[in-house]
């Protein structure tokens, strides 16, 4: 049966591993968006390289998930260009879009879970609706991924009787089943209380370490950002563990500063820290 | 007051250009891959067992009351023996098929507006877009062939049991006999009648079922909007049916008659 797949759903059943490269897998090229008068982004660009995480942060309102929905599709810019694993994007129909969306997994703000479908039907969504791959193989793939985000026991749950932090760890296991390259999180932790939102803050240290999958994360939570950036996952027998990261995985991780629908800040934490902009120091203080 | 129009003219212009996309992209998904069968056959039971119940009220008491109503009017003219004839062309070619869509759309306009608004303004939608699952194939085309299909049973339902409904209360109230009754219902009905009771509730099915999906997945708002949608998609799918069953009959009676 494995046999009739495509080349594509093999992968997604198989481990993959990227090697951390300097090719750029998403890049923002001065794309601009505006609703009638209300500009949202004015010439943003920015580029995240394969296996690494860039975090967008910035107040309410300055654009931060609509860079997530310009990526996936959901929106279309009014200039500039915008690239996906070498591909540009920005000037395909929704069909043609079908095929970047394999490459790239969404979790979004409240979690967007499927209310009539189980935890297993949630998170196998993509490959038992889009994909020839045998059920028990799904399942295979189903129960992995929510070991991963440690809830292998609730695959017959229904959304409504998780709690926030685990709907929003199902959807980090939904959007990562079909093996995606490029992972964005769109405010993963908000509305969860600190330590919740610790739990998933490490999902995606271990999403980034172990599995090397290249990240957006977009947040407003300053705590996230640098938790998310400042730790890495090691691994100590069976277990997962994340310690405060080494400088080289300090150097991974890279912060985008939104401001005025522009960028105003891009560098790494330390970077950001040391940063002597009256602006960002206020928003670090 | 012209800015008020200008953008009311702007907004109306939008929901027909919206609407029309929405029908292409149906006629796109009707005829090509992927097809979601399991959606399809979930929405056959859906909207077909699940309006049945409604249907089945509906169509009884409605050939009821227009017996007694036809039997005070026909009494008049010595003709109560007639009531059949009047019962049979009314129920089949207009009450039928227009009670049968309204209360679809009551039952299952509503609810798929707020089905679909929901989903919209918690992302899911998004959500199916963003798994490579395009909403209108998933959500929209299962709709509108479930639609399509079942208003016709249903008022083929609707019919039958309004007739037996009628004959009931011919036979018990107003004493005349069954056979009479029966041998009126099929001197009053012509080959015309019936297709045309059968034609028209495909297209009120149609198009109850696509405004429900339109005005549901143009939803924004949070739950006061989804509110807004479902009451916006009864009141248009109900003032659509009505005026689609005007244009139908319109065309049908130049086509048949």
């Amino acid at each position: 049966m494995t046999g009739t797949l495509t080349e594509r759903e093999r992968a997604m059943l198989e481990p993959r591993t990227i090697e951390e490269s300097d090719d750029p897998v998403i890049v923002f090229d001065e794309v601009s968006l505006a609703f009638d008068e209300k500009v949202i982004l004015d010439r943003v660009s920015f580029k995240l390289l394969a296996g690494r995480t860039k975090i967008i942060l910035g107040g309410s309102g300055v654009g931060k998930s609509t860079v997530l929905k310009l990526i996936l599709g959901l929106l279309k810019p009014d200039g500039g260009a915008i690239y996906v694993n070498g591909r540009r994007v920005d000037e395909l129909d929704e069909q043609a879009y079908m095929d970047v969306r394999d490459d790239v997994g969404m979790v979004f703000q409240e979690g967007a879970l499927f209310d009539s479908l189980t935890v297993r039907e949630n998170v196998g969504y993509k490959l038992f609706e889009e994909t020839a791959i045998p059920i028990d193989q799904v399942d295979g793939r189903v129960k992995e991924v929510l070991g991963f985000v440690g809830l292998g026991e609730y695959l017959l749950r229904m959304p409504s009787e998780l709690s926030g932090g685990q709907r929003r760890r199902v959807a980090i296991a939904r959007a990562l089943a079909a093996r995606p390259k490029i992972l964005l999180y769109d405010e993963p932790t908000t509305g969860l209380d600190p330590i919740t939102a610790v739990t998933v803050d490490d999902e995606i240290i271990k999403l980034r370490d172990l599995e090397e999958v290249s990240a957006l994360l977009v947040t407003h939570q300053l705590r996230d950002a640098f938790y998310v950036a400042s730790h890495e996952a090691v691994r100590e027998g069976d277990a997962v563990k994340c310690v405060p990261a080494s400088p080289k995985k300090l150097a991974e991780t890279s912060i985008v500063m939104l401001k005025d629908s522009r960028v105003l800040f891009e560098g790494t934490l330390p970077e950001l820290r040391a940063s002597a902009d009256p602006y960002l120091q206020s928003f670090l203080s | 007051m012209a800015g008020y129009v200008v953008n009311a003219t702007k907004r109306a212009l939008e929901e027909v250009q919206d609407y029309v996309r929405l029908l292409g992209q149906i006629a796109r998904g009707l005829t090509s891959r992927p097809i979601y069968f399991r959606d399809i056959v979930e929405q056959f039971e859906s909207i077909g067992l699940g309006s049945l119940t409604v249907v089945l009220l509906t169509g009884t008491f409605t050939g009821m009351v227009l017996a007694l109503q036809s039997g005070i009017t026909l009494d008049q003219f010595g003709a109560r023996s007639m009531v059949g004839r009047l019962v049979s062309a009314s129920m089949v070619k207009e009450l039928g098929p227009v009670l049968t869509a309204l209360m679809v759309t009551g039952r299952v306009g509503s609810g798929i507006a707020a089905e679909l608004g929901s989903m919209m303004v918690t992302e899911q939608i998004s959500a199916l877009r963003a798994l490579g699952t395009d909403p209108v194939r998933k959500l929209v085309v299962p709709r509108v062939l479930a639609g399509i299909i079942m208003v016709p049973v249903l008022t083929i339902v609707a019919d039958a049991v309004g007739m037996v409904g009628a004959w009931i209360i011919t036979t018990t109230q107003l004493k005349v006999a069954g056979s009479v009754f029966w041998n009126s219902v099929t001197m009053g009905l012509y080959i015309q009648d019936v297709w045309m009771g059968i034609i028209k509730p495909f297209f009120l099915g149609f198009a109850l079922v696509t405004i429900a999906c339109h005005v549901g997945l143009r939803t924004k708002g949070g739950t006061q909007g989804v509110g807004r949608a479902t009451t916006n998609a009864v009141v248009a799918g109900s003032v659509a049916v009505l005026i689609v069953d005007f244009l139908v009959t319109k065309l049908l009676i130049s086509l048949m008659y």
